[in-house]
């Protein structure tokens, strides 16, 4: 079965799509807990600025990772 | 154009080129926007219109042509112009085809399979480079679904669980722009690869046929035809394939469809880059039953999965019956101008057929988020018809079913060992008070 199936490349794809695939989502999930979790609105109705820029840090993170990706694919990379 | 050999059956592939460029954009718009599309982060036209243009800009974006079709997986000294449109042809009846019966399954794969029947029916079993047909076709068709069903998985679990206790509308406005950012990326992604490949059929026809020089480029005219043609097949929607994506495999909300995305895009460019080519409606199928899985209370119904699968596996030997077929009748017609004319009336008339036939339950942008009707998929959906309008109702009964299930079988087990102990111990005693009697008698 060797033959018919590259393990190690097969490998990488599964270690660096779990850590891109699912570690992204969660740094998301992470950004909107930050702004929209609960205990985030204090009691003025603002979320306070700790948060929002925790939040902010969290979405940028995914910008960059999609911006990056769309350099990656114009480069030729794929 | 000058020294063109056969100019005539130059225009017919490089036509059906086109046309398979359409069906595969037309195919593949679900991978990319379906869950957009369920989940209402954009609405259906607006989702076709973004996925359509993004795939057209990434048709420009990188000209990396993919230089032969089916590299190492068939004999390329055998592959010629007949066979080129033969296995195109196979591949655009078979798209068609599973577009018919809503099925998503790989573009790629269909056209790879219309060139191996060609192939075969051309050259025999020899033409096909086996082994590469195995590896790099057949276990790619069976990993790519698991790998993505694992990151998929862990994906959703990750952000449900770090999003449980937020409130349900914030969720929904935040994890729509995520949505929305990450299948634009497999759109993307999806333009610059597929559109490719059928640049490198055409220019490699125009090379086979003597109108380009052989270190040619690809002709501006091409770029520009096969980016339009595949953004006009985007823009249709396969609103069939997006209907079983969206709503048939898992209920989806914004946050599964976000994490599935993201999965998506992230398998299809890593795998690319390690040189383990994915297909992507592998990996986005996966992903979608991946965030099914992932999500605390979100039921998948495999019994629409496995008739994917299905398809995925017959994809290849389909496609290749087809185009060995397109491939015979050519040749036996005569080949030349004539074979090719009749194989592409025979592909028009088929493709009419097909959409004749879809007319018969047409589904269009209106009406694909309509709830998945249990009637279409036989007695297993019976209990969810509950679902089909009070779907909180349907989660709890379920679970109570299933509860209720367990405990009727310990009920049972529980019975059924009371009873081997029973009868066990009736007939101790009924040999206790045979010995009694024997002794007694005595």
């Amino acid at each position: 079965m060797s033959d018919y199936i590259e393990w190690s490349a097969l490998g990488q794809v599964l270690l660096y799509g779990i850590l891109v695939g699912a570690g992204l989502p969660t740094i998301f999930a992470i950004g909107v807990r930050l702004l929209a979790g609960p205990g985030a609105v204090g009691a003025d109705g603002t979320v306070s600025r700790g948060r929002v820029i925790g939040a902010w840090a969290c979405f940028a993170v995914v910008v960059l990772a999609i911006l990056g990706a769309v350099a990656y694919i114009a480069a030729g990379g794929h | 154009m000058v020294g063109v050999t056969e100019p005539i059956l130059l225009a017919v592939v490089v036509a059906t080129a086109l046309a398979f460029d359409f069906t595969n954009g037309f195919h593949d718009t679900g991978n990319a926007m379906a869950t957009s599309i369920a989940t209402r982060a954009l609405k259906p036209k607006a989702a076709v219109i973004l996925s359509a243009s993004l795939n057209m800009v990434g048709a420009f974006l990188s000209l990396t042509v993919a230089a032969t079709i089916a590299t190492g997986i068939v004999d390329a000294g055998v592959v010629t112009l007949p066979v080129v449109l033969a296995g195109l042809a196979g591949g655009i009846v078979w798209n068609l085809v599973t577009w018919l019966f809503g099925l998503p399954s790989s573009s790629s794969h269909a056209l790879i399979g219309g060139v191996v029947g060609a192939v075969l029916a051309a050259a025999g079993t020899e033409g096909v480079l086996w082994a590469g047909l195995t590896s790099k076709v057949l276990i790619p068709a069976l990993v790519a679904p698991v790998v993505a069903i694992l990151v998929g998985t862990i994906g959703t679990w990750l952000v449900a669980r770090l999003t449980q206790d937020v409130p349900q509308d914030s969720n929904d406005k935040l994890f729509r722009w995520g949505q929305i950012g990450s299948a634009s990326l497999v759109s993307l992604a999806h333009g610059t690869n597929d559109a490719q490949k059928s640049m490198g059929i055409i220019l490699l026809a125009l090379i086979a046929a003597g109108a380009v020089p052989e270190d040619s480029s690809v002709p501006f005219w091409v770029i520009v035809s096969c980016a339009l043609a595949m953004a006009l097949g985007t823009y249709t929607g396969g609103w069939r394939v997006i209907r079983t994506l969206g709503k048939g495999l898992v209920e989806l909300e914004s946050r599964q469809g976000m994490a599935a995305e993201t999965s998506s895009a992230a398998v299809i460019l890593l795998s690319s880059h390690f040189g383990y080519s994915l297909s992507t409606t592998h990996v986005a199928t996966g992903s979608i039953l991946g965030s099914g899985v992932g999500m605390k209370g979100s039921s998948v119904r495999w019994s629409v999965a496995g008739r994917m699968f299905a398809a995925w596996l017959i994809t290849v030997p389909s496609a290749a019956f087809v185009g060995a077929l397109f491939y015979w009748i050519d040749i036996s017609i005569g080949g030349g101008t004539l074979g090719s004319f009749v194989v592409f009336g025979l592909l028009i008339a088929i493709s009419f057929m097909i959409y004749l036939w879809s007319r018969r339950k047409p589904i269009s942008s209106k009406n694909v988020n309509d709830n998945w009707d249990p009637a279409q998929d036989s007695e297993a959906y019976i209990a969810e018809s509950v679902s089909v309008h009070h779907p909180e109702i349907m989660k709890v009964k379920r679970k109570r079913l299933r509860k209720a299930k367990k405990r009727q079988r310990k009920m049972l087990e529980a019975e059924q060992e009371r009873r081997a102990i029973e009868a066990e111990d009736t007939a101790r005693l009924r040999a206790a008070e045979s010995r009694d009697n024997d002794s007694s008698e005595r």
